[in-house]
């Protein structure tokens, strides 16, 4: 790298290792997860078969949908994972097949609408006081 | 000339960010950078984390920032008040699968519940939690419909159980201690209760 001779290299270094600082600090907080509260992830069968873990928007369909509907008519229990959900039950009409079946909401061929999370993440609900307690490793995730 | 001006300052710079960045965490009114910023709150799927932004269908989903931008506002989970949202007729979410027009039985009764340390008493409303929910959801799984029957702990709840089956999940947090610890105790309620401590 040519510098001019004017400047001095240690303030040059000094500057560099500066700006490599700062950009570290900027960047530190990117690495946290700021998903919804209440967003479920399930991954119980998933990425088992090569598709990326769901993401379930609990604020989404609360704006639509009082807890009954579901937790109700639709027998989801209320434990993330907890409901042994599979494609076959969907395509049949069950749990989130009782709308997404292209009459109500959007339908089954419509993969990574819900397939959409990233891969390598574990069934749990977000923000969940439960998960901060028992994994502290994984706060706020 | 130009040149030489724009790196000095360059170079100047440089050498004053780490300063004017050391000075602010030094300052008591800096902001603590474990708590969210509020920038960060209700952020697109894009950027929220736990979506891939590599999936096509991503950027298609709502951002939830959209969707809450006319909801009253909460301290603390979604940051919306959905209970409000809801009293208010800014949302009208359906009650039943079947029927688009069927509304709640709503019960208004609150259960006051007794605590044995300095926070305040717990008052339960039925009413927010009937204009949501199915006596089914709660009754008898979660809590036995008898006064008496439900003995319940902090401890539990903090672990997924007993209110902990929704708040702490996707209702309000339990960071929200006074939503729910609500009725303070009169003068009368705490001599009875260090009259049975003694």
């Amino acid at each position: 790298m040519s510098v001019p001779k004017w400047v001095n290299p240690k303030a040059l270094h000094a500057g560099l290792l500066a700006s490599v600082m700062c950009a570290a600090l900027v960047m530190l907080p990117g690495s946290k997860a700021w998903a919804e509260y209440g967003d479920v992830v399930i991954n119980n069968y998933s990425e088992d078969s090569d598709m990326r873990p769901v993401v379930f928007p609990h604020w989404f369909h609360r704006i639509r949908f009082r807890c009954k509907v579901c937790h109700g008519d639709l027998g989801f229990e209320f434990q993330a994972g907890g409901n042994d959900i599979n494609m076959l039950k969907i395509i049949d009409g069950e749990y989130c097949g009782a709308c997404h079946n292209g009459n109500i909401a959007w339908g089954v061929e419509n993969c990574e609408l819900c397939h959409s999370g990233k891969p390598g993440l574990e069934t749990h609900v977000h923000g969940s006081t439960l998960k901060s307690l028992v994994t502290p490793g994984n706060q706020g995730q | 000339m130009m040149f030489r001006i724009a790196s000095v300052t360059l170079a100047a710079v440089m050498l004053v960010m780490p300063l004017s960045i050391s000075a602010q965490s030094k300052d008591p009114l800096s902001f603590n950078r474990l708590m969210a910023d509020p920038e960060t709150r209700n952020a697109p799927p894009l950027k929220d984390g736990i979506h891939d932004p590599d999936n096509p269908a991503t950027d298609r989903l709502q951002s939830p920032r959209e969707a809450f931008s006319a909801l009253p506002d909460a301290n603390a989970g979604n940051y919306v008040d959905w209970v409000e949202a809801l009293q208010d007729g800014l949302i009208n979410p359906r009650y039943d699968l079947q029927d688009p027009d069927m509304s709640p039985t709503v019960m208004d009764l609150d259960i006051v519940r007794e605590v044995k340390g300095s926070m305040p008493d717990v008052v339960f409303p039925h009413k927010e939690h009937t204009e949501w929910l199915d006596c089914a959801n709660c009754h008898p799984a979660i809590f036995i419909p008898q006064r008496g029957a439900n003995p319940l702990s902090m401890a539990a709840i903090l672990m997924g159980e007993q209110c902990g089956a929704c708040h702490g999940r996707v209702a309000f947090p339990v960071t929200q201690c006074r939503s729910c610890h609500s009725r303070s105790k009169t003068p009368a309620d705490e001599a009875a209760t260090q009259k049975e401590a003694q």
